[in-house]
């Protein structure tokens, strides 16, 4: 078979029928990895040995006709900011190059309950912090369609990982659109669940009230596997959600959208969109509407505001979440010290890259006292505003349909020097983090120059069976999903 | 001018919960360092807090006893500052939704009585302890107290001298001791305080500018705290020097007896509270809340009263048995083990309360007490007998009886035993009897002195004076006769 092409259910498939074993599956990605890494850079650590001696494991159980778990040997690569014991976690950050966890994060154990083994950890921005995996400490991840573009952010090495054929699996975390829009460059299938459906627990706070776990995959049906292992209550996150998630997504993924209605907020497609990108996403709303669903401008009136509420709030948690990083514990110490005081300062100006610096400022700044009511409170109300908007909008609408970014993969280096421009790449991607909804991006089309183009759909809280099914039934019309890069090994 | 004082307290009260408010640390006192500790309570990467919902129950409690509103919606906030004892460098905290406000507690001014208010009752997590190594340029860090459970308590500014001060203190502590919120023991932190006092013209509303003094150790420390800074400020009135007086936090130098400058208002943290992100907002039910209040068990000012009612006992003896809730219970179980309330009362405002004053804990059992009494009262064993007895229950495991047995205490109080050795006694000391007869009244101390000799002590002095008295008097009258 053709390992870069393989779906988490072609590999399921195989392992029953016997086809090939756990062990040469393991190693095929890692000869891929081996070959092509070098160059596309998504991962900053393997696992190869821990990942053979699992692979050892479940093929015993296959030996022995034993019952298998749903990921079980499955090869799953783990964004770097999602705690593994015993494994560095480094956030991409010179600050925690050498951090060892000594536990897991919640997700982790979920993937190993279920069986997946896990290759390695992936590259992204410091801390999250990104739309490009560019400010990542220590590489810059390709994007696997094209080496000199960037393969988005923050979740970078993850959506190049699968799209690569480093994995079938990869788990990456969104804050403002770091699993979709990266997933939309990389050209794969990249679903951000609603918040608190799947734990928090050991995931290396950014945002706590945006951030969520989500996976890359090559197909929605993959997708929805794989939420089914990592979501569920978790009593070690006090914002996990209780009784909420489906078991079983398989059921209804294949029901079609015949009499679903689908909202196109009119202010997504007006100035500041790429013509291509426009052109590709209008050419599936033709297609939902062949299959049946119901189509229909509205207003969305969220999105400038939107952004400077996310900025606001995510920085200022930021500010907060990243204040216990003093070289006093744990993580980078500085040499140049006299006292606590130039510790803790030295620490954190040499151990945090720029944009990292960025947002502590403004999060600290926006907290300041005589600041607090003109940022954060009026950024709070904001956000309240923007969830009753959307709630609106579901009133009305089974799913949203929407760009996940204005603009193609761009160059390496085009807007380093540029945040605002960077932050204005997830324009369409952070209200839904804002208001906690599930959102799924899926390739929809490619740019005359070759590069993905990624669709996003919009669900309301905890309604990703609905949103699997839209998705589903968009990429079995659309046909892209066995489209994948040829890589070169060589720049 | 005539001037007054005003005083308001801050006090961190650490809560009686076997595990940490966040984490499921245990939050004994006095571990090894950096032993009570996990992931979540040393603030790694990743972590997420839980909150104990026992921490919650017991400031619901305190919040009771004090009288205070219970927001049955409040919610965290996180209070950024750095320092090392403090591992997110923020400290999880409620900020502008407290668990409890607006309370008092009314104490006893020249005879009458006086209300302090208390302004709010917040949770929050403690901070670990810096250990600086002495001669060494080296910091130790001990974590355990990190994520222990308190309560603040802030008082409106409502006291007028530093007696009110502790007599608050002292109120407050008796009623958070009773409740079960806290053990309140200053000397292992579990009760801190903070004072703020400035001082004002007779008359005048607004609150004048005002210094926070921490370092605080102990109720006598705070007496005597703010007692230095009421005559620091007043000389500063009264020298028209008020613009001395800065809005500043002060530390307590108890060795040099004085207030040093710690920090000024200038260099005040600002803390940039916002909304824990990490943890929903706290909702308490009202079923919740009134089984709550169900459980508050009798506070000290009731206690007080049925005390008076119950057992006649008086004002002085009743204050020291209810100072402390485990006296008032021991108190309670001797009594109920029938003996006088009085006698049980004599026994622990004097011998218990001695021994306490260099132990915590009362090592004998109530019903040893009990009958160590009974015993007296039977004539069984001389007060002076008892004591010794006392002395050596709280040392062993021994019973009273016991105890009586190995010392041969038991007092000979048989008449016919008693008057074979008065009789002997009298036939050997003829000089004695002689000297008496002639009205030397000494004589008697001798021969009852003799008597005791006599039987080892063990007689019953006052039944041996009796048959003294009548032998003496029989051989008077027999003489006349």
């Amino acid at each position: 078979m053709n390992i870069e092409k393989a779906t988490i259910e072609e590999i399921r498939e195989g392992y029953k029928t016997k086809k090939f074993t756990v062990k040469e599956i393991v190693k095929a990605y890692f000869e891929r990895i081996y070959k092509y890494d070098d160059t596309i850079n998504a991962f900053i650590t393997l696992c190869e040995e821990t990942a053979l001696v699992e692979a050892q494991r479940v093929d015993e159980k296959i030996r022995n006709n034993e019952k298998m778990s749903p990921l079980e040997g499955i090869p799953v690569a783990v964004k770097d900011l999602i705690c593994t014991k015993g494994i560095k976690t480094t956030c991409a950050s010179k600050m925690l190059e050498n951090f060892i966890p000594p536990y897991d994060a919640t997700v982790m154990t979920k993937l190993k309950e279920s069986g997946a083994i896990m290759i390695g950890k992936t590259n992204m921005d410091e801390f999250a912090m990104g739309s490009s995996t560019e400010n990542s400490a220590f590489k810059i991840t390709r994007n696997p369609w094209n080496l000199k573009k960037v393969p988005g952010g923050s979740s970078g090495g993850s959506a190049a990982a699968v799209s690569a054929g480093f994995a079938p699996l990869a788990i990456g975390s969104d804050t403002g659109g770091s699993i979709r829009q990266p997933a939309a460059f990389c050209g794969n299938v990249g679903l951000k669940p609603t918040y608190g459906l799947v734990s928090r627990y050991g995931l290396i706070a950014f945002a706590s009230s945006l951030d969520q776990i989500g996976t890359f995959t090559k197909t929605v049906k993959d997708a929805a596997l794989g939420l089914q292992t990592i979501q569920g209550h978790d009593p070690m996150d006090a914002t996990s959600a209780q009784h909420h998630g489906t078991k079983n997504y398989a059921i209804h993924l294949e029901d079609g959208i015949k009499g679903m209605k689908f909202g196109i907020p009119k202010e997504f497609y007006q100035e500041g969109l790429n013509e291509e990108i426009k052109t590709a996403i209008m050419a599936s709303v033709e297609r939902i509407t062949k299959m049946g669903g119901e189509v229909e401008e509205f207003s969305l009136p969220i999105t400038d505001a939107g952004l400077s509420a996310y900025y606001i709030i995510s920085s200022a948690e930021a500010s907060a979440n990243l204040a216990r990083y003093d070289g006093i514990r744990y993580g980078y110490r500085t040499e140049n010290f006299t006292d606590i005081d130039t510790l803790m300062l030295n620490s954190r100006t040499e151990g945090f890259g720029s944009e990292v610096k960025r947002r502590i400022m403004m999060g600290t700044y926006v907290l300041s006292s005589g600041y607090y009511d003109a940022y954060y409170k009026k950024a709070m109300l904001f956000r309240k505003k923007v969830k009753s908007i959307f709630n609106d909008a579901f009133e009305k609408y089974d799913a949203i349909i929407s760009p996940v970014s204005p603009v193609l993969p761009f160059d390496i280096g085009e807007k380093t020097d540029n945040p605002i421009q960077m932050y204005l790449s997830d324009i369409y991607t952070i209200n839904v983090n804002v208001a906690g909804l599930p959102a799924i991006s899926i390739p929809c089309g490619f740019s005359e120059e070759g590069l993905p183009i990624g669709i996003q759909l919009i669900g309301n809280l905890y309604e990703e069976e609905k949103l699997l099914k839209s998705a589903h039934a968009l990429e079995q019309d659309l046909g892209l999903c066995n489209t994948i890069p040829t890589l070169k090994e060589v720049l | 001018m005539a001037m007054e004082t005003v005083i308001g307290l801050e006090i961190h009260v650490e809560l009686n919960t076997k595990t940490k408010i966040f984490c499921g640390c245990s939050t004994e006192f006095g571990a090894k360092a950096n032993t009570n500790t996990c992931p979540i309570c040393t603030g790694l990467p990743g972590t997420l807090p839980v909150l104990n919902r026992e921490a919650v129950n017991l400031a619901i409690i305190a919040g009771k006893a004090l009288n205070c509103q219970i927001n049955t919606l409040n919610k965290f906030d996180r209070k950024n500052y750095f320092y090392p004892d403090s591992p997110k460098a923020y400290q999880i905290s409620q900020f502008d939704l407290p668990i409890c406000e607006h309370g008092y507690v009314d104490i006893n001014v020249a005879g009458a009585n006086k209300r302090i208010n208390i302004l709010r009752i917040h949770m929050e997590e403690d901070a670990g302890k810096l250990i600086h190594v002495e001669g060494k340029p080296v910091t130790l860090i001990d974590y355990n107290r990190t994520g222990v459970p308190l309560i603040e308590i802030v008082t409106e500014p409502d006291m007028r001298t530093p007696k009110e001060a502790i007599d608050f203190l002292v109120a407050l502590k008796a009623i958070l001791e009773y409740s079960e919120v806290s053990d309140c023991k200053m000397e292992q932190g579990s009760l801190r305080c903070d004072a703020n006092i400035s001082m004002r013209p007779f008359g005048q509303e607004a609150l004048n500018t005002k210094v926070e003094i921490k370092n605080l150790n102990s109720f006598k420390e705070i007496l005597k705290a703010l007692e230095k800074e009421e005559v620091r400020q007043k000389e500063l009135y009264d020298f028209k020097e008020a613009y001395k007086i800065k809005q500043e936090t002060r530390k307590w130098d108890s060795a040099k007896g004085r207030t040093v400058p710690m920090r000024s208002k200038e260099d005040a943290h600002d803390y940039r509270y916002f909304p824990e992100p990490d943890l929903p907002p706290v909702v308490i039910k009202e079923s919740t809340l009134d089984a709550i209040e169900k459980k508050i068990p009798e506070m000290p000012e009731e206690k007080k009263k049925r005390f008076e009612r119950q057992y006649k006992l008086n004002e002085k003896e009743i204050d020291v048995l209810i100072s402390k809730k485990m006296i008032a219970q021991y108190f309670e179980e001797v009594v109920s083990h029938e003996v006088s309330p009085k006698e049980a009362s004599n026994w622990i405002v004097g011998e218990v309360m001695r021994i306490l004053k260099e132990s915590d804990r009362i090592e004998i059992p109530g019903k040893y007490l009990a009958n160590l009494i009974r015993m007296i009262d039977m004539g069984k064993i001389s007060r002076s007998a008892a004591k010794d007895v006392f002395d050596t229950l709280w040392l062993t495991d021994k019973t009273p009886e016991e105890i009586v047995e190995e010392k041969q205490l038991i007092q000979m109080s048989g008449a016919d035993e008693l008057e074979k050795v008065i009789f002997e006694v009298i036939e050997q000391n003829p000089d004695a009897v002689e000297a008496y007869k002639n009205g030397k009244e000494q004589s008697k101390g001798f021969l009852m002195g003799q008597i005791m000799k006599a039987t080892n002590g063990q007689a019953n002095p006052k039944f041996a004076m009796e048959i003294l008295l009548k032998k003496l008097s029989q051989m008077e009258r027999g003489e006349r006769d």
